[in-house]
């Protein structure tokens, strides 16, 4: 119980500093608008003459890509930087703790990003008559990809005290686990290395994985992909936090 | 209260905390004096489980930091040096925060956020975003943050370090004042202050403590404690240093100047100087030399403390 408490508290404290600070509206106004102009004018959403997302949730592996390094950049840096990481691990709150909170504000200011684009969902339900199941297991799925993003920016904004570099390195981190598994890649790859080997590589992109949810079928093995890749980084966190503090 | 045992903090190759060892009883207010580097910041990180020890232990009422850390932290209050707070946060939410993580819930934490407020004189800014405070506001906003939860030990490195001379008198009142019932560290490299709040004073240097006691036990160990100081408006200090010689327990006599004449007398035994004070006294009179001043030297905390710490520019010390 004390344990949701503290979790919640580090939380609450995140996501009152970053509402304060214009970081979490800039990320929102960002994503609505470059959802709707990719979906739109680029996807061909119209032109698709199909009563789906696809074109929609299609373009979210490359927004995130980084918008979400963009918004976590500053987790754990910014705490390094003016020295509050102190008075945080200080507190009566586990590593854990910290690490969890600090990641469930932001996951939270991207799940209100990923409401508000409820009006396209409404567009394509009054144009035709999609299969909201897929719809769901859509935004499922683009979620789940946020929030493996997001844990990769928690591990490299733990990494230093700088947010730039922590941005950088989170977003060369995630366009590796795009790129292994991205069809012109792995043709590419096709002409050098096995086949074998190839499935091996694109079993560990997020591509693969964010594709078939996409596709509308809810795999559990999808699922436990993400969460996989959630916890390694989460776990990496920790791991940086503790090795920082031995000197 | 608080119970460190043969601290030892390495940083790559280097000693940063050599081997410390001190306890803190309950009403104690230690002082941790020592020169920039001495490992002041690094002991008090450790006590406070923000890092891990090298070897040794620190406990807080019998939870080790190491083994026990939430226990432990339940029971402290820390303010780090530089003050660190949250910027992108309004002063009394910021207190709000520190006071959940601390386990403080509806009635009790606005009573406990109140209260530390009022406490350092937060009133004016309460309200107010924490990046646009002053400096002196900042320091006591986290130091509210460090007695919200009017915790029994109290940890305070550097706290009157960049605020103004009142405020530097109300910090150090109010840690009089919580010292009664508490167990307070704090480090300062201003001496007076050991003297105005301190009931125990510790001097760190390299890692190591080179002085451990009430702040009156470490005065007398300063060159000049003991020695006695006479000036005379009428005389020559050459004519009355004759007399001085010949009473009983001196042992020296130094005539510091002539005209007006002060002197120096040095008793065979400190703790007979008193003695001594009162024969010099009878002779004055007997004489009828015209005393302006009689005086015991206590010993200054600035001497003991150069004399046992090696200055910056000394070799074997590295520099920072
Ligand atoms: N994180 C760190 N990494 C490397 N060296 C450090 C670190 N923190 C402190 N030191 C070194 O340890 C020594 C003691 O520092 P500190 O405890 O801050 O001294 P004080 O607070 O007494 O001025 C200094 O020489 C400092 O350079
Ligand atoms: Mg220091």
């Amino acid at each position: 119980m004390n344990c949701f408490g503290n979790i919640w508290s580090v939380a609450k404290r995140e996501l009152s500093g970053t509402v304060s600070s214009p970081v979490a509206y800039v990320f929102i106004v960002i994503f609505l608008l470059l959802s709707a102009f990719f979906t739109f004018m680029i996807g061909g959403f119209f032109e698709r003459g199909q009563a789906s997302l696809a074109s929609f949730f299609g373009w979210h592996p490359w927004l995130y890509l980084f918008l979400v390094p963009a918004v976590g950049m500053r987790m754990w840096a910014e705490e390094r930087r003016s020295g509050t990481i102190e008075l945080l691990l200080t507190l009566p709150v586990t590593a854990w703790q910290a690490i969890v909170g600090k990641f469930l504000a932001y996951l939270i200011i991207i799940a209100v990003a990923l409401l508000l684009t409820f009006p396209v969902w409404i567009t394509v339900n009054y144009l035709g008559a999609p299969d909201n199941g897929i719809i769901v297991a859509g935004y499922t799925g683009s979620l789940l990809l946020a929030a493996s993003y997001l844990a990769v920016t928690s591990f490299t904004s733990a990494l230093t005290r700088n947010q730039v570099v922590s941005f950088i390195l989170a977003v060369v981190i995630c366009l590796f686990l795009i790129l292994a598994g991205w069809p012109p890649v792995l043709n590419l790859l096709h002409r050098v290395f096995s086949p074998g080997l190839i499935d091996f590589v694109a079993a560990f992109s997020v591509m693969t994985h964010f594709d078939s949810i996409q596709r509308g079928v809810l795999d559990l093995r999808d699922i436990i992909f993400f969460l996989s890749v959630i916890l390694f980084f989460l776990f990496a966190t920790h791991a940086v936090l503790l090795a920082r503090r031995a000197g | 209260m608080i119970k460190v045992e043969d601290l030892r903090k390495n940083f790559g190759t280097k000693a940063a905390v050599d081997g410390v060892s001190f306890n803190v009883e309950k009403g104690e207010i230690l002082g941790f004096l020592g020169p920039n580097g001495a490992g002041k910041s690094t002991t008090m990180r450790i006590l406070t489980g923000f890092l891990p020890p090298t070897s040794g232990s620190a406990e807080v009422d019998g939870f080790d930091l190491e083994d026990q850390p939430v226990e432990a932290k339940r029971l402290i209050g820390y303010l780090p040096e530089n003050a660190p707070c949250y910027d992108d946060m309004f002063v009394s939410g910021f207190l709000k925060f520190c006071g959940e993580a601390r386990g403080l819930r509806g009635g009790k934490l606005n009573d406990a956020v109140g209260r530390a407020i009022a406490t350092c004189f937060l009133e004016p800014v309460a309200h107010q975003s924490i990046d646009t405070l002053s400096k002196g506001y900042r320091h006591r906003t986290c130091l509210a943050q460090a007695i919200l939860h009017d915790p029994p030990v109290l940890v305070l490195d550097e706290p009157t370090d960049g605020l103004d001379p009142n405020q530097k008198h109300e910090v150090r009142s109010l840690i009089r004042r919580m010292g009664k019932d508490k167990a307070i560290i704090f480090s300062t490299h201003i001496l007076e202050e050991v003297e105005a709040v301190c009931t125990r004073a510790i001097i760190i240097d390299r890692g190591r403590i080179v002085a451990n006691g009430t702040p009156d036990e470490l005065k007398g160990r300063a060159s000049g404690a003991g020695t006695i100081v006479l000036r005379a408006a009428d005389r020559g200090g050459a004519a009355l240093r004759p007399f001085l010689e010949k009473v009983e327990g001196c042992s020296a006599v130094e005539v510091l100047e002539e005209q007006p004449a002060v002197l120096r007398l040095r008793p065979k035994d400190a703790s007979t100087a008193s003695g001594l004070a009162a024969r010099v006294h009878e002779l004055a009179v007997r004489e009828k030399w015209k005393l302006i001043e009689l005086r015991i030297e206590e010993g200054r905390l600035d001497d003991v403390f150069r004399s046992i710490t090696l200055p910056d520019t000394a070799p074997g010390r590295d520099a920072k």
